[in-house]
């Protein structure tokens, strides 16, 4: 199976790679694995007094798909308040990544990432 | 498709292997093509499939993940397919934590050392797994057939672990 151009290019180049110091209370944690393949994801973000996501930084173990997915939602979720964040849908990822439909549950995998680190927020501020 | 019947063995996690193998080789035997070359054209077709099923049978009991998620699937519940994240942030991160240990094992300055490590710990949580897993499979109540799902989920993780640490050792030996 040959893998997008724009996989390749995540893959390769992934953006935001790594973790924010765990004490900081700005932020926050999803973590979400697929049992099928045996990934696991990592997705943080940072939040700004505003409520917007100031920065995202992610660890991913599994297939290129995978790491490309979780590389572009930290590129995507930059700039967005908590909610606008919460309207990526997998579909979305699957598209600008040209996933074929074996590989569709990396970008399932990457918004629950992103969903899990949002309630990760609200459970940690009160809301 | 009822594969403990199909071997006349008991719908249970624990299988006794030995039986298994001695069922699927006299099944095998009793549908060969060789005992339907003069049989009709139906029969014979009836045959190659139920030789297919054995295989598939045998293929899906020997296994215990496989054993146990056809068991569920016979209670109602149905994980094969499914398409669903799994949450367990303890359980993730200590996923997290092993696949950060495999990841050292090339630059280690020792080591067969932590692949004897990773080895370890593996093995003991695959076995402690393996344990539960009979145990709610045992119950056989829908509330105990969920969590053992969970689990199924979870060794999952280690099958997977399992084989990247086969991978990395034997490119760390070349």
């Amino acid at each position: 199976m040959a893998y997008s151009n724009k996989v390749i290019d995540h893959y390769e180049n992934p953006r935001n790679v790594g973790a924010f110091a765990k004490d900081d209370p700005t932020v926050a944690t999803g973590m979400v694995g697929a049992p099928a393949c045996g990934d696991v994801m990592k997705l943080q973000i940072k939040v700004n007094d505003q409520g917007i996501i100031e920065d995202a930084k992610f660890k991913t173990y599994g297939c290129g798909s995978a790491i490309a997915s979780s590389s572009l939602v930290t590129e995507w979720v930059k700039g967005k308040s908590l909610d606008e964040a919460a309207q990526i849908k997998n579909t979305d990822i699957a598209q600008e990544l040209a996933l074929p439909p074996v590989k569709i549950h990396c970008s399932i995998l990457a918004e629950d990432a992103i969903k899990a680190a949002i309630a990760d927020y609200k459970q940690r501020h009160g809301g | 498709m009822n594969y403990f019947q199909l071997f006349q063995l008991p719908a249970q996690f624990d299988v006794d292997l030995t039986e298994l193998g001695t069922r699927y080789l006299a099944l095998q035997k009793q549908f060969h093509p060789d005992n339907f070359a003069s049989a009709s054209e139906r029969d014979r077709m009836l045959a190659v499939q139920q030789a297919a099923n054995i295989n598939d049978g045998y293929h899906s009991l020997k296994q215990p993940l496989l054993r146990a998620e056809h068991l569920l699937a016979l209670r109602g519940v149905k994980i094969s397919a499914e398409q669903r994240s799994f949450t367990d942030t303890a359980f993730l991160i200590q996923q997290m934590e092993l696949r950060e240990l495999l990841g050292e094992i090339p630059h280690a300055a020792d080591p067969d050392a932590l692949i004897d490590d990773a080895e370890r710990q593996i093995r003991v949580q695959k076995k402690q797994l393996l344990a539960s897993l009979s145990a709610a499979l045992g119950s056989n109540t829908h509330e105990h057939d969920l969590a053992a799902a969970d689990i199924i989920r979870k060794l999952k993780f280690f099958f997977k672990l399992e084989q990247e640490l086969e991978f990395i050792a034997q490119q760390t030996q070349d």
